[in-house]
């Protein structure tokens, strides 16, 4: 089993994102490292992309703040080296199909189970091409985590097939972005979903309040907030201590539901 | 001589490696129907005659194959033809794949199209056929390139389309696309999204190659009527690759017959500012396709640079990328400065103002030429007319207008 599953044993679970290398390498190890502190049962660690076309305006930014400080596919290994010995929290990337493509997919999975990143996130690899990426990351015990939208439809049992790690459900249509309302069908498509995979299904795309998480969290097994943490770094990059504050809020109101059960 | 292995195979989303379907889930749906619909629609008689109808009646096809009597005297070699694409109602080939595209939209059901456009001819023709059909339509262009062609900003706007300048990354061919399918993630249901050029992914390429092949096509009737022969040579400019495909596609079969797609090489192949996909990139993932793209070590798409707005893109669409690996077509480059004098040599030889664009065709033709038979032809498509770099050339040679 995914070294992933085990980040759900006790209940829903809070996932927040980060690029690395936004602004620098030394900043991103401290904030995965106090989000870790803070409760985080998983970190999504974006590997930039010079055109990322699934992400909004926010982490556009990061991404282009990451390539002013330099960072590199190489570089971002060498964060999650250094990271790796200060927490031992799971680690998923999120990044763009040329990436690892470029980088060559068993070169690419292999250094990521050698640092313990235990999976992939790939917008840009639906199911029917993800084949190629596949057996070299299983291979390596490295998991390719599905995306599901609203629009999927007909084409639930397709995509989890391989899902050996969790299930991200993109909660609206577009981009990554904060929003107040989510796909009015989340609920249907979760059910939907249970029907399928026996895998922890995790909502991302627009959560940044507590009562949203504590919301979805009543529904999914995982929070996914991206663009919140983003834009809390891009406007204080030294308040290591408000980030904390914000991911443990939003830990809490992730883990409200656990033990009720 | 090419011979037929030199083809590459083609499936349901790929040519030979190159091709598929690298989009995000949410628009996967939507590709699923669009394949669909567009297999039907290739096997439907009446949308072939719609689609035929609208060509001739709408968009004044045929377009004439010109023999060329001047160029051919002055430049000593090959006779050469000029497949005038810059004839067609809009001044360039993107109508035919607009308008075979927009039905397809109406078949699935939209009311609303978007497109991406370079030098903005496609965004104009878009423009053009989603008023034809009443249909409300949005144009995403690089803010770089609004202030390169205002003139076609402003046709756009004038047919009633919302042109939405693009600032992220160079503002340029493409940060549109991005945008593009960015906002086609964002409302699927509907709006359609209207591709330019044979690039993006599957369908789109073997959709934009079926309405582009009627150059082709006519060309072949049309030297087979005046020549009684197939040509030596079929030269077009590739920025994604539409006019190319277009011009290659009834040839491809016919192994006497020499491809040649013609990139924009900026200030040269090797200056560092360059769009010279084939000769300088290396295979990829990006904008929905496995292809040739300009991108550095890690993966990252690389700044492009020609004067051309059309031609300017790191990637190209993946049917040329087969053919170039499978050799059954070679790509070279043009330099802005050859692309200008061609501009100005087929104004002055022949009375036309060709699109910069197809002036690397031109360009390219101008050495070609005289390194052949006189019993040799040469077809070169003229995908574009000019007017709309008029200002921009005069710029480019100090002319103060």
């Amino acid at each position: 089993m995914n070294p992933l599953r085990k980040a759900f044993e006790n209940g829903p679970a809070f996932i927040p994102f980060v690029t690395a290398g936004d602004p620098s390498a030394e900043k991103t190890v401290a904030y995965v490292v106090a989000l870790a502190n803070a409760g985080a049962d998983i970190v999504e660690l974006g590997v930039p992309f010079s055109d990322p076309i699934a992400d909004g305006p926010v982490i556009q930014a990061a991404g282009l703040r990451a390539f002013a400080g330099g960072i590199t596919v190489e570089r971002v290994f060498d964060i999650v080296a250094a990271i790796r010995q200060q927490t031992q929290v799971p680690l998923v990337f999120l990044t763009y199909a040329n990436i690892p493509f470029k980088y060559g997919y068993e070169r690419f999975c292999a250094r990521c189970a050698k640092l313990r990143v235990a999976g992939l996130v790939i917008p840009d690899l639906p199911a029917e091409e993800a084949g190629e990426l596949l057996p070299a990351a299983s291979q390596n015990g490295v998991a390719l985590i599905p995306l599901v939208s609203p629009t999927s439809g007909h084409r639930l049992a397709k995509l989890t097939v391989h899902a050996d790690g969790f299930v991200y459900i993109v909660s609206a249509l577009g981009v990554t972005g904060t929003r107040d309302g989510f796909a009015q069908n989340l609920d249907d498509l979760i059910a939907d979903l249970r029907k399928v995979t026996d895998a922890p299904l995790c909502v991302g795309f627009g959560i940044h309040t507590p009562e949203q998480a504590s919301a979805i969290a009543g529904q999914a097994d995982g929070v996914i907030v991206g663009s919140a943490i983003v834009k809390l770094i891009a406007d204080a990059p030294d308040d290591l201590a408000g980030l904390a504050e914000y991911a443990g809020a939003m830990a809490n109101a992730t883990h409200s539901g656990r033990g009720q059960a | 001589m090419t011979e037929l292995k030199d083809i590459p195979e083609t499936s349901e989303t790929r040519f030979g490696d190159f091709g598929g379907q690298y989009v995000p889930e949410t628009l996967m749906t939507e590709l699923e129907k669009l394949t669909a619909c567009f297999n039907e629609a290739e096997a439907d008689p009446d949308f072939q005659a719609e689609f035929h109808r609208l060509l001739n009646e709408y968009a004044n096809r045929p377009s004439l194959l010109y023999f060329a009597k001047r160029m051919t005297e002055d430049l000593g070699g090959a006779k050469i033809y000029l497949k005038r694409e810059d004839l067609n109602h809009t001044g360039a080939h993107k109508i035919n794949n607009v308008l075979g595209q927009v039905l397809l939209a109406r078949r699935l059901g939209k009311t609303r199209l978007i497109a991406e456009t370079g030098a903005g001819q496609h965004g104009v023709a878009t423009a053009t056929v989603a008023a034809l059909f009443g249909m409300e339509c949005e144009v995403f262009m690089g803010k770089e390139d609004t202030e390169r062609q205002k003139l076609n900003v402003y046709r756009m706007e004038l047919l009633g389309a919302k042109v939405t300048a693009v600032t992220s990354g160079q503002g340029l061919l493409k940060d549109a696309v991005n945008a593009a399918l960015q906002d086609w993630a964002a409302r699927p249901e509907d709006t359609y999204y209207v591709i330019g050029s044979a690039m993006g992914p599957a369908p789109y390429p073997a959709m934009v190659h079926a309405f582009q092949s009627v150059i082709s096509t006519e060309a072949k009737q049309q030297l087979q009527t005046v020549e009684g022969r197939l040509p030596d040579a079929v030269v077009a400019c590739v920025g994604g690759g539409s006019n190319a495909i277009g011009s290659f596609a009834a040839f491809i079969g016919d192994p006497s017959v020499r491809l040649i797609g013609v990139e924009a090489a900026g200030q040269g192949v090797d200056s560092g500012k360059t769009a010279a996909t084939l000769e300088k990139g290396s295979a990829g993932i990006f904008h929905g396709m496995k292809s040739i793209f300009l991108q550095n070590g890690d993966g990252q798409i690389d700044k492009v640079y020609s004067i051309s707005a059309g031609l300017d893109y790191p990637g190209v669409g993946p049917e040329h990328a087969a053919l170039q690996a499978s050799g059954r077509a070679d790509y070279v480059g043009i330099t802005d400065d050859e692309a200008v004098a061609a501009f100005e040599y087929i104004a002055k030889m022949e009375g036309i103002v060709a699109a910069i664009e197809s002036c690397h065709a031109v360009a390219y033709v101008q050495k070609l030429a005289p390194t052949m038979r006189k019993d040799q032809i040469i077809i070169c498509t003229l995908s574009g007319r000019g007017d709309k770099d008029v200002a921009q050339i005069a710029s480019y040679k100090g002319v103060a207008l």
